[in-house]
């Protein structure tokens, strides 16, 4: 891989960084600092805004209507979408759009008709209910939502945990047992529609994230039409496997844009701040902690870039997804954590991003997969077997 | 919400604190009015945002309130829970049903009968 940005990417970089810092900054500075959203006109304004430049729905896959850029280019374009106090969960407050559910881009065609493009105009939202109380991690193994036939198709009964947006959405892909096995093999994905009867959202789910609940989700006899069914009977886990890898790369780098963030602000601090006659900056300590927050962010930053390409050259990209997943969110970490020592009381208050992005971090080391399944999914990959 | 209900003047606001939280103000008959949130822009968090509600009320006006750094998701789930009893949201309010989530209240129950 070359280590020098084209021309073209060094401009997309200039351009999306001049957009954080002149229409996202000044307009967060009058939200709540755990806010997740703009004022509705701030909103509409920016979404034009950014879909003049040609930008708009940068996990829409080409075909779908999305923009034209490869993954390596996304993932440098997540490292500065990020580098503002809500970036890390919420980058520009999604002026930017989502790519909807990776999983209904390979949907049929009767799906796409009603969910899918519906969902890319805007007109309609969606959740991803997997986890249940009995687990998250191994989900095809903890899965005990049972789906059984129906005369016209399946009938859904259990709970899902920690579900986002399930409150809101108007369908969301569910995941079921409907085989005998108990692994992979019998677990089926549903479109479940959110007004059929016995869909009910339970209980709201506080967490790090102020501005992000989440949601338990109980099904009490729902029905769903054998025509939901996405992809295959029994084959859930098998849709959209190579897409979610590749979302998972600027996922992550999302977290060294939060880092390259919080260091320049330590930084600057560091050479401001005096004790004892003289600069922080000045301290060995101090300077320790920014050449370690440096060396976290240019590994960190590599190993994105490096999966990236990987998956831009068509070659087999699951290590390195792992890695650059696992390496980001513990680094982004780590540089969060010391650039707010280096603030010392000021770091800790709420009157700078460190508090917020301190919170929403440590949720990164968990979310996606956490840190030891990436080890089990990298490790699977250098030394080979199933892990089972 | 927590505490119990405390008439809404100046000495009632001046026990309450500059804390992050949510609030919520009723009449004397017990209707909810409105369900409001102490933020981080919150001028003196719950107190000054009661003190502000005080400034417009009228009389026989209650709150209660409940600190918490989860104000925000917090807030979205006592609206939440308001909209599932009453099919809309406390007069006061300037959210939108619409932009409330749906739940459920008392799963099991209400919901099996």
């Amino acid at each position: 891989m070359d280590l020098e940005l084209t021309d073209e990417q060094k401009s997309v970089v200039q351009t999306i960084r001049r957009f954080v810092q002149e229409e996202i900054i000044p307009l967060e500075q009058a939200l709540d600092y755990d806010a997740d959203t703009l004022e509705s006109e701030d909103e509409a304004r920016l979404i034009a805004k950014v879909k003049q430049m040609g930008f708009y729905g940068l996990g829409i896959p080409e075909e779908f209507g999305g923009p034209a850029v490869d993954l390596v280019t996304r993932t440098l374009i997540a490292m500065e979408l990020s580098q503002h106090r809500a970036g890390l969960y919420a980058p520009c407050y999604g002026v930017f759009g989502g790519g909807g559910a990776a999983q209904l881009f390979e949907a049929s065609e009767e799906q796409k008709e009603r969910f899918l493009y519906p969902t890319l105009r805007g007109e309609k939202t969606s959740f991803f209910a997997l986890t249940e109380p009995s687990g998250g991690s191994d989900p095809a193994r903890a899965i005990q939502m049972r789906a059984r036939r129906a005369d016209d198709g399946w009938i859904l009964n259990g709970t899902k945990l920690y579900i986002a947006d399930a409150d809101k959405a108007d369908f969301g892909l569910v995941f079921a047992r409907t085989g005998e096995s108990k692994g992979r093999d019998g677990v089926t994905c549903f479109i479940v529609e959110t007004d059929s009867p016995g869909f009910h959202v339970t209980r709201v789910t506080h967490t790090l994230r102020n501005a992000k609940y989440a949601t338990e989700v109980q099904f009490d006899d729902v029905r769903v039409p054998a025509a939901n069914i996405l992809g295959e009977l029994n084959a859930g886990f098998a849709i959209a496997n190579d897409r979610l890898m590749r979302e998972r790369i600027p996922y992550s780098a999302n977290c060294i844009g939060v880092a390259i963030m919080a260091q320049r602000l330590a930084i600057a601090y560091a050479k401001q701040r005096e004790t004892f006659g003289a600069p922080l900056s000045t301290r060995q300590s101090i300077q320790w902690m920014i050449v370690d927050n440096e060396i976290d962010i240019r590994s960190g930053r590599w190993f994105v870039l490096q999966a990236a390409a990987k998956a831009d050259r068509g070659e087999r990209f699951h290590a390195e997804a792992a890695l650059a997943k696992l390496v980001a969110t513990e680094a982004g970490g780590r540089v969060v954590d010391r650039s707010m020592q280096i603030f010392g009381g000021a770091g800790v208050s709420k009157d700078h991003p460190f508090d917020r992005w301190y919170r929403e971090m440590r949720i990164r080391r968990i979310g996606e997969g956490p840190s030891e399944v990436q080890r089990l999914v990298a490790a699977r990959e250098l030394i080979g077997g199933s892990f089972k | 919400v927590g505490r119990q209900w405390r008439l809404l003047t100046e000495q009632g606001v001046r026990t309450v604190g500059g804390y992050l939280g949510v609030y919520e103000l009723r009449e004397g008959s017990g209707e909810v009015i409105r369900i409001g949130y102490a933020g981080s822009r919150s001028l003196h968090g719950l107190g000054g945002e009661l003190r502000e509600r005080l400034a417009h009320a009228g009389p026989d006006i209650w709150f209660r309130f409940e600190i918490t750094s989860a104000y925000l998701s917090r807030h979205q789930e006592l609206l939440m829970q308001y909209k599932a009893v009453h099919a809309r949201l406390p007069r006061d309010n300037p959210e939108r049903p619409e932009q409330v989530g749906r739940l459920t209240v008392n799963f099991g129950q209400d919901a099996r009968r």
